[in-house]
């Protein structure tokens, strides 16, 4: 049963590679992903695993429903946008989208530190080829830095594996890769070698989940890659390398260590805000902009999870929260870069004008994404905010406020010269404008943030529960 | 003192500088194969008892490091015009002193570090010359500018932790087998797909072109 979640997306794969029609083959991507929700609720709610290596832990249900939300709902979108690019072959990015869903969910239900870690280099070599759909010199390179990038990434995390595993060996315990397992053993891990192996796997894993200084491939991947594709990467596979480093960092803490871990996290975290705010500013390609929001997000992940306590809390909340804004902007952000054929604010004013509903959403989702009430990141983030006033860090939350200003500030100037003035005459003539296939995709996701900003329905605050419940336990019960 | 193990190390450890210092790709090209080979031959040296596992992953190894990804690389630059790396970002002798005090470092790192497992004096190298040989890949990979040589330096970084892997070989095959021959076979294999997309679009491998990405 729970093997669905990673096969359904592989059939899926399947046919989309067999397919021969190019026009019928982006048809198959929202049946299969809503078979994949459908699938993953299921196994979300009878808490199936396929043995000890599969399992799904409460973090990772978390992930995996967040995922699938946003897979199932950028796949109606995907139909549309792919119409309007007939013009390119879409045989291999149908594909891969399915694939990258199934790499995602294999992610999430990998309970083995190989395994998941063979999961995340296959998110990698499937999402690569989706980054260079426009065919372009631009892409290319974009592509080149990402797998590049990622591999060293991927290779650290390998070393840090091994590390770990080498740590383990003091511990007398047979060795055992499974989480649950190091968990228990961990006290008796050898110390110097787990902390050499959580800095290399926070590097690795970090180079996945885009955190600085190991962001540098996120810009470009963001600003060449077509909106849906930034939507998922900075939506769910941000979400899932976020995950791997969950895992680890409560390997770490199970082991006594989580003082010495969360003092990395923290500095990694407000560094992320740092540097995304510093390259904020001014950004004149509004993609880029996305993709250094993003980096910030990333930072305010880990800076929760440092933080410990009520952070974790808001850090799960946040990465939620996060996934599905980012979805509304970087599909909103695609809709606006189709109208103009460009993504700079030299060339392009007025969306608000010129495609009113995408213009109104990427300002909406500006507001959202900087932490504003009514929207729900505005809740995660405060959480966070408080988790450190709480614990006294009176330094971290004067900090981690003061980056939330900054990123406000510059995304700001970029956002209102994006929707505001009147858009150029070149812009009124391209024939790209907002329909209600390709607006209600990011209403809806629009309308979940809303809605989480004001209300957290009983089921995910009970997945919230169950995961910070379980990372806050160093033991595993037996 | 010295075993055959620790021999084959030290001349790993001497490839690493001889990719260093030098600029010919295609030489660059048959050292890091030489590597590959070497590291293919170490399980069977460190491991007393030679079981099946060993022998597979030994050969597996070699035909990969050693034969294949080479065989690709040479390909790749056969329908190439560039035989150089001519202007990396730091020069050729810098790169070799960085490798030097790199290597010092690994050897300080590597000793103040606890020995885990026990018995095994044959392999008082393996975690410096581990360290040493991830630290070269990184240098090639951020100082060098063509893709080949970025891609050679990402074969080093990996022949690194392939090295320290053998510690684990007997605790964990599982770990040390799928880490290095799927990861390498398929990262590689991608690779040379990208390689040759940018070689189609700038008729010139080289990352240099790929710099209209920046602040």
């Amino acid at each position: 049963m729970a093997m669905a979640i990673i096969l359904i997306p592989l059939i899926g794969a399947a046919l989309a590679f067999a397919v021969r029609s190019g026009a019928w083959r982006p048809a198959l991507l929202p049946p299969f992903a809503l078979a994949h929700l459908t699938a993953s609720v299921m196994v979300v709610r009878s808490d199936a695993s396929a043995g000890a290596w599969l399992r799904l832990d409460p973090p990772g249900r978390l992930v995996l429903l967040l995922v699938s939300v946003l897979f199932a709902i950028c796949s109606f979108y995907a139909v549309p946008y792919l119409r309007l690019r007939r013009d390119r072959p879409n045989r291999v990015f149908c594909g891969c989208l399915l694939l990258f869903l199934g790499m995602m969910s294999f992610i999430a239900l990998s309970h083995h530190l190989a395994l998941m870690w063979v999961a995340v280099e296959a998110t990698t070599l499937s999402s690569a080829p989706l980054l260079y759909f426009n065919r372009t010199g631009r892409s290319l390179e974009a592509t080149w830095k990402y797998l590049l990038i990622g591999s060293v990434g991927i290779a650290l995390a390998l070393l840090g594996s091994l590390f770990l595993g080498y740590a383990s060996l003091k511990s007398g315990h047979e060795s055992s890769l499974i989480f649950e397992d190091m968990r228990r053993s961990a006290p008796g891990f050898s110390k110097p070698w787990l902390h050499a192996a959580f800095i290399l796997l926070l590097v690795g894993y970090g180079t996945k989940m885009g955190i600085a200084p190991m962001h540098t491939w996120k810009p470009d991947a963001y600003g060449e890659a077509p909106g849906l594709v930034g939507a998922l990467l900075a939506g769910g596979m941000t979400s899932c390398a976020f995950l791997a480093i969950i895992r680890v960092n409560h390997v770490v803490a199970a082991a006594g260590e989580g003082a010495f871990a969360a003092r990395i996290l923290v500095g990694m975290g407000l560094l992320s805000m740092a540097v995304a705010g510093v390259f904020m500013v001014r950004q004149r390609d509004f993609k880029r902009m996305l993709a250094y929001s993003s980096v910030e997000h990333m930072g305010i992940l880990i800076l929760g999870l440092g933080l410990g306590g009520v952070g974790v809390f808001g850090a799960l909340l946040h990465m939620v929260n996060n996934g599905l804004v980012k979805g509304v902007m970087f599909l909103s952000a695609g809709n606006i870069h189709r109208a103009y054929d460009s993504k700079s604010t030299e060339e392009v004013a007025g969306a608000m004008r010129r495609v009113p509903v995408s213009g109104a959403l990427f300002l909406a989702g500006f507001i959202a994404v900087t932490g504003s009430p009514p929207f729900a990141p505005f809740v995660s983030e405060f959480t966070i905010v408080n988790a450190a006033f709480g614990g006294d860090r009176f330094v971290v939350g004067g900090l981690m406020l003061l980056l939330l200003l900054v990123v406000f500030i510059g995304m700001g100037t970029t956002v209102l010269a994006v929707v505001q003035g009147t858009p150029s005459r070149a812009a009124m003539t391209t024939p790209f404008h907002d329909s209600l296939l390709t607006t209600a995709p990011m209403l809806l996701l629009m309308g979940l943030v809303v809605m989480l900003g004001l209300y957290i329905p009983p089921p995910l605050r009970t997945l919230l529960d169950d995961a910070v419940r379980d990372l806050a336990q160093p033991e595993v019960r037996p | 003192m010295a075993t055959p193990a620790d021999s084959v190390l030290v001349i790993v450890l001497l490839l690493n500088f001889f990719v260093l210092g030098s600029s010919r790709i295609r030489s660059l090209i048959y050292t890091v194969a030489a590597q590959g080979l070497l590291l293919g031959v170490l399980p069977l040296l460190i491991h007393d008892s030679l079981g099946l596992r060993e022998v597979v992953v030994s050969a597996g190894a070699m035909a990969l490091k050693g034969i294949v990804i080479p065989r690709m690389l040479m390909r790749a630059m056969a329908d190439l015009p560039i035989r150089r790396e001519i202007e990396p970002l730091v020069g050729f002798r810098a790169s070799l002193l960085l490798g030097a005090i790199g290597t010092g470092a690994s050897m300080v790192l590597a000793y103040r570090l606890p020995v885990l497992t026990e018995g095994h004096e044959a392999t008082a190298l393996i975690v410096p010359a581990s360290f040493a040989t991830v630290q070269t890949g990184f240098i090639i990979l951020t100082t060098r500018v063509k893709a080949l040589t970025q891609v050679l330096g990402y074969l080093i970084l990996e022949n690194g932790i392939y090295i320290f892997g053998l510690v684990l070989l007997e605790a964990m095959p599982f770990l040390v087998e799928i880490g290095v021959l799927l990861d390498l076979f398929v990262a590689i294999f991608v690779m040379g797909i990208i390689i040759n997309h940018i070689s189609r679009e700038f008729s010139s491998v080289s990352t240099e072109h790929l710099s209209a990405l920046k602040e």
